[in-house]
């Protein structure tokens, strides 16, 4: 059928499916490599002892990564056991924040009908380009004065106002939250609130995993704002450990150290999108669809 | 019965206000006020002479404008960011249409599709300052790229990747590439699937390659997500901070050719420099303020 087809064009630049497919799988295969390599070579040298290291490229792993764990754990310069600490606290707290008060926004634009919906709705979405650059020098004169300088809150509070996972919410509330059974909760005589909380919100369950993943990752790798923020040591954020280290002596580092310390990083966001990536990449282009 | 309830729905839908109110709350202090701060702060002198004494504030107008536009490196650190935004957005572009071309295509029935998405995406979700450093160490005068490019004999002497103009953008431009091409393509491959297939088949039976196929009714019909996608990855291009920060740690060199604008501006937030800081942060406001427009127009638009 096809060959056919490609018989009677012999004008276009056409090649046959089977060409066509083999090109594809070559480009995919290629992409795939140069996506993974970066992190392929740095689980191989997170595992190789600083003598290692200086002997030059290899692709096979050695068995030092304990080692460099433990040595990277038990430096004092780099408070990273304290950095993961601090960013899990800040990314598990905005994740939770940010995805409960978004739904709580688009549920209020979704289950009820007020004066103001539409221009409620309209000038969300009309904010969700603004640049947190852009208003850094008035937020850290604002942190100054309600003594809100070093402190976790001025990190994790304000993901409150997310227009992006509002929307995303809103998309799958207009799918998936039929208004009928509002009703009947509250001809059950639930309050407002309760059926939020008791009803909607366990229904939202898939969109608030995918939404909780996404701002836990941006928090998680989030590095302008809190390093403007987070001045000393016991509270820094992985980001600015990482910018700690390259603005440090580099010679003066052990090597394996550092790609440990890289490693440690990421891994994390790694092992939830080993878990979640289909759910993840499927919510995207569905997301995408609708928007 | 019918008015009743309409009644009762009048009195519940007042809880629409109060479920709005944690986000605007919020959004006024956190982004409101600091963003009228920072525009009042445009118009003061005020910063520290020396970093120890305070000078200002005073009101001075639009004096600090005239002083950031009158230096000229807020033109230089523009044309920076300009420049690593094209040379990493035109490959980028290229091959997520190329993917997303292939991905939405029946007939070439590629398997495994699944599987490349999530590679594909995985760079975006990587913590950018964890990978520059990365890339930092990999690419060090020292580190195993060169010893990679020596062992296979390509170079006889270490190349210093960030020592030079060309070599130190490209690196920054190849990072957000390979950070932002898995989106790209995922976005343009939910505007391809969205395509009316019928179109399609009217077309093949008409005769047309894939190749005219792609051209004549793809690109067409995938335009305003185009321009979306154009504009979207533009604003985040402004923003362009974190790699070339860390990868240069903070200096943008070779001799400032990678320093972009939000690193010109976090120099100005880390040294109290309230008005000239102020008047950068409203310059890139109004920037990002008209390209915001522009995708927003398209979203209604696409919406109705």
């Amino acid at each position: 059928m096809t060959e056919k087809k490609d018989d009677k064009t012999p004008k276009g630049l056409s090649l046959s499916v089977g060409t066509r497919r083999i090109i594809a799988y070559i480009v995919l295969v290629l992409l795939t490599i140069l996506c993974l390599f970066w992190f392929y070579v740095l689980f191989v040298n997170a595992t190789r002892s600083k003598a290692q290291l200086n002997h030059g490229f290899t692709i096979i792993p050695s068995h030092y990564a304990l080692k460099n764990l433990y040595n990277l754990f038990h430096n004092s310069n780099l408070p990273i056991l304290r950095g993961l600490l601090n960013s899990f606290l800040v990314a598990i707290s905005t994740a939770v924040v940010s995805t409960y008060f978004s739904a709580m926004t688009a549920y209020a634009i979704h289950a009820y009908d007020f004066r103001f919906k539409k221009a409620a709705f309209t000038f969300i979405l009309a904010i969700m380009m603004i640049p947190t650059q852009v208003t850094a020098l008035g937020f850290l004169s604002l942190l100054r004065k309600i003594k809100l300088m070093n402190s976790f809150i001025p990190l994790i509070v304000p993901s409150i106002a997310a227009p992006a996972v509002f929307f995303y919410m809103k998309q799958y509330m207009e799918a998936n939250l039929p208004m009928e059974l509002l009703e009947s909760a509250r001809i059950d005589g639930a309050s407002e609130l309760r059926t939020f909380n008791q009803i909607a919100l366990p229904m939202m369950k898939p969109a608030i995993a995918v939404q909780a993943i996404f701002s836990f990752v941006t928090s998680w790798n989030n590095y302008f704002v809190p390093a403007l923020v987070l001045k000393s040591d016991s509270k820094k954020t992985l980001p600015i450990l990482i910018a700690t280290l390259r603005s440090a002596d580099f010679l003066k580092f052990d090597m394996a150290q550092v790609y440990m310390f890289i490693f440690m990083a990421i891994l994390p966001v790694i092992i939830v999108y080993l878990f979640m990536a289909r759910s993840i990449v499927a919510g995207l282009t569905a997301g995408a669809v609708k928007g | 019965m019918k008015k009743k309830k309409t009644g009762n729905a009048l009195r519940h839908n007042r809880w629409g206000y109060f479920f709005l109110i944690p986000f605007f709350v919020v959004f006024v202090i956190f982004q409101l006020i600091p963003l009228v701060t920072t525009i009042y702060n445009s118009f003061f002198e005020h910063y520290f002479k020396n970093g120890l004494t305070e000078v200002g504030p005073n009101l001075v107008g639009l004096e600090n404008y005239k002083t950031l536009l009158a230096s000229g490196d807020i033109l230089i650190y523009l044309k920076n960011t300009m420049i690593m935004w094209v040379m990493g957005f035109v490959p980028q572009i290229i091959i997520s249409l190329l993917l997303a071309a292939w991905f939405s295509d029946p007939s070439l029935r590629l398997k495994g599709k699944k599987f490349f998405q999530s590679v594909i995406y995985l760079p975006n979700l990587i913590m950018a300052s964890a990978f520059s450093m990365l890339f930092f160490a990999l690419f060090a005068e020292t580190g195993p790229i060169n010893s990679l490019l020596m062992q296979i004999g390509l170079i006889s002497a270490p190349y210093k990747f960030l020592s030079h103009t060309m070599s130190a953008r490209a690196l920054v431009a190849f990072m957000t590439c390979l950070m932002w091409f898995g989106n790209t393509t995922i976005l343009l491959l939910a505007g391809m699937l969205g395509i009316d297939q019928s179109l399609y088949e009217a077309a093949e039976v008409d005769g047309a390659s894939s190749t005219q196929i792609f051209f004549r009714i793809t690109l067409p019909i995938l335009r305003p997500i185009l321009l979306y996608v154009v504009i979207t990855s533009l604003i985040g291009g402004l923003q362009l901070f974190d790699v070339p920060q860390i990868l240069t740690n903070g200096q943008g060199g070779p001799n400032r050719t990678t320093m972009t604008l939000i690193m010109y501006l976090n120099k100005h937030l880390y040294s109290k420099n309230y008005g000239i800081g102020g008047a950068l942060s409203v310059i890139l406001f109004f920037i990002t303020g008209v390209l915001s427009i522009i995708v927003f127009r398209i979203n209604t638009r696409s919406q109705k």
